[in-house]
């Protein structure tokens, strides 16, 4: 089995504004290994989210390729895009995350629903995974009845919890106050570690870029800079916070 | 299998979380259910009101006189019409009949009724529940009705008194009961039964009709011995007899002045109902559709498909209903406890059935917009780019 859960390939995905075509992901190629957390930073309009939707299946790419642990979106139907996002793919957002009128230990477990796997012992871990992200007491909270971070937290499990091979987290700090954004951000790097998952974090804030082991950097589209090592990521991060 | 599952578990947990706001609008939709049904009855019971005698005679043609457009009130026969009718072929029996009012008035509160003289034993007279029926020739015998039963708490054997204006002085008349028949209002009175001699003497009458004992029925309800020859038998008849003309029960009913427009009426405002019920309950369904559009985008972000958020919305849609008419139908039925029978109020079972049939499908159709408006939601829009 490859180790690389997922592979990008000369991606393009092109828009027409007032007749003239943009290019909001420009001829961008990557690779991310299983265990890796990868952050993809960059200004406002750069190319993040557009590239975060290619990656999610939800945006089909003007040309180039997207590979799944192997399996190439571009040749999906869209059923079987939606069987990938449910199965391989694990999803946090920056807001309006969980569903409302499931408690925190319903939304983990719906993940497990939708994909026939939920039983005794998935229950078992669902609640493990929650308290191992201090959500021990709060498994029959409602959304609404937790904190931002809390939230964010249930998003995580939710997002791991079918063991997915590629876990994406959109501005997950956005909402949050700086110290709640390190505890989640420092959560979910030890659980993409931990469970050998691929991780890719979209955000603006670089300070999050600590935790990561690789950031991606975006400016018009195009794929601009990588810094690998960890002085490159620490370096960048601190400048953020002066 | 499991899209029915996860849309029936999604649905019903939405249902209970917020189980406020969606019994608000199942009490919305129980409000149009008792409004619908109370319009259903209120149209059964006025039409009961006006065609019940007719809709219940034992017979299958209805004899008139010529060019009285099948109007009872309009006909007058020559007094030896039904024994004309009883000789031709083919018919079983004839019975003449007598319309008029009159008002009991041996009562606490005077009661309005329909005076109808009847040949007992021949169509026109109505099945005895209770009691016998009238002797013939001048007997002071009555037979009343259910309604008038129940109005007056009168029974077999008790004594009424009639009010009649004949000429211009006020008579009255005692008339014993003999016997009890079920419902038979006709024109919105409930009504009494005596032979047609004593209905000759004891109704109201100008001066010029004193001077005359001979009663001349109104219509002649004939009875075939094969129901299914109606179109021959009315040919036949008109052939036989001069200067009549003949309907089956259904055009008598529909030629009763106003009953075609009375139930034009009260159907319009049914359908009305029914039409308000389908916007509010879309309005509903489609304003928390909308309030929901960036949680069905995650729903579809993290892999639920089309057809499961849309599913689960029909089933929401179903139950909220299902429990709208169930609460309306159980208000309706204990308000209907309470009303008064001077309020013609008649749950028919077929009409009640049908409400509720279409009450049931105004959720779903209202909720229709908002259904494919759910199905369409982009996933995008959990990524703020949809």
């Amino acid at each position: 089995m490859s180790d690389i859960a997922l592979e990008v390939r000369d991606l393009v995905k092109s828009f027409s504004l007032d007749g003239a075509a943009i290019n909001a992901v420009d001829q961008v190629s990557f690779q991310v290994k299983f265990g890796e957390f990868v952050a993809l930073v960059g200004p406002s309009g750069s190319g993040k989210t557009t590239m975060l939707s290619i990656l999610a299946a939800l945006l089909t790419p003007t040309s180039g390729q997207v590979l799944i642990d192997g399996q190439d979106l571009s040749k999906m139907s869209e059923k079987e895009r939606v069987k990938l996002r449910r199965e391989k793919i694990g999803f946090t957002f920056q807001a309006n995350n969980l569903i409302p009128f499931l408690s925190a230990r319903e939304n983990v477990e719906f993940m497990l629903r939708l994909n026939g796997k939920l039983d005794h012992g998935s229950r078992i871990r669902s609640d493990e995974l929650l308290a191992r992200l201090g959500l021990g007491e709060r498994l029959h909270n409602l959304p609404a009845q937790m904190s931002g971070g809390q939230q964010q937290r249930v998003a995580i499990a939710r997002a791991l919890i079918h063991n997915p091979a590629l876990v994406l987290a959109d501005e997950p700090t956005a909402s949050l106050d700086t110290e709640r954004a390190f505890q989640v951000v420092e959560t979910f790097a030890n659980l993409i570690h931990e469970n050998g998952r691929a991780g890719i974090i979209v955000t603006h804030d670089l300070r999050m870029c600590q935790f990561v082991d690789r950031v991606l950097q975006m400016q018009d589209g195009k794929l601009v800079r990588v810094y690998e090592t960890k002085k490159e990521i620490m370096e960048l991060a601190v400048a953020a916070v002066h | 299998m499991q899209t029915t599952y996860l849309a029936t578990y999604l649905a019903i947990k939405e249902l209970i979380r917020n189980r406020g706001r969606f019994l608000l609008v199942a009490l919305v939709i129980a409000l149009i259910t008792l409004l619908v049904l109370f319009i259903a009855a209120l149209g059964e019971g006025l039409g009961n009101g006006n065609r019940q005698y007719v809709a219940n005679l034992d017979a299958q043609l209805i004899v008139f006189l010529e060019k009285s457009d099948y109007i009872i009130s309009s006909s007058r026969l020559e007094t030896n019409t039904a024994r004309s009718v009883r000789r031709v072929d083919g018919v079983a029996d004839a019975g003449a009949i007598y319309t008029s009012s009159s008002e009991i008035v041996s009562l606490d509160e005077p009661l309005k009724v329909s005076l109808l003289g009847v040949e007992p034993g021949r169509p026109g007279m109505p099945t005895i529940l209770e009691g016998r029926e009238f002797r013939i020739g001048e007997a002071r015998e009555t037979v009343i009705d259910r309604n008038v039963a129940l109005r007056t708490n009168l029974k077999v054997g008790d004594i009424i008194e009639i009010r009649s204006t004949q000429g211009t002085e006020d008579e009255f008349f005692e008339l014993k009961v003999v016997g009890l028949v079920d419902g038979q209002s006709y024109f919105f009175q409930p009504t009494i039964f005596v032979p047609p001699a004593t209905w000759e003497k004891i109704r109201p009458q100008s001066e010029a009709e004193l001077t005359s004992d001979t009663p001349f029925p109104n219509i002649v309800a004939v009875k075939l011995r094969d129901p299914m020859q109606i179109e021959e038998m009315s040919v036949r008849l008109i052939e036989r007899i001069p200067n009549i003309e003949v309907a089956d029960i259904q055009t008598t009913i529909n030629n009763i002045p106003g009953y075609s427009a009375q139930q034009g009426t009260v159907q319009t405002q049914a359908v009305f109902t029914l039409l308000i019920g389908v916007l509010v309950i879309g309005g509903f369904f489609q304003i928390q559709i909308l309030q929901k559009v960036p949680q069905i985008g995650v729903l579809k972000a993290i892999g639920s498909a089309n057809g499961m958020v849309g599913l689960s919305a029909v089933i929401q849609i179903i139950i909220v209903t299902a429990m709208g008419v169930g609460i309306g139908g159980g208000l309706t039925w204990l308000f209907s406890l309470g009303f008064p029978p001077t309020i013609p109020l008649v749950f028919n079972g077929i009409n009640s059935l049908v409400a509720v049939i279409l009450l049931l499908l105004i959720g779903p159709i209202g909720g229709l917009v908002s259904i494919i408006y759910a199905v369409r939601i982009e996933p995008l829009k959990a990524l703020r780019l949809g």
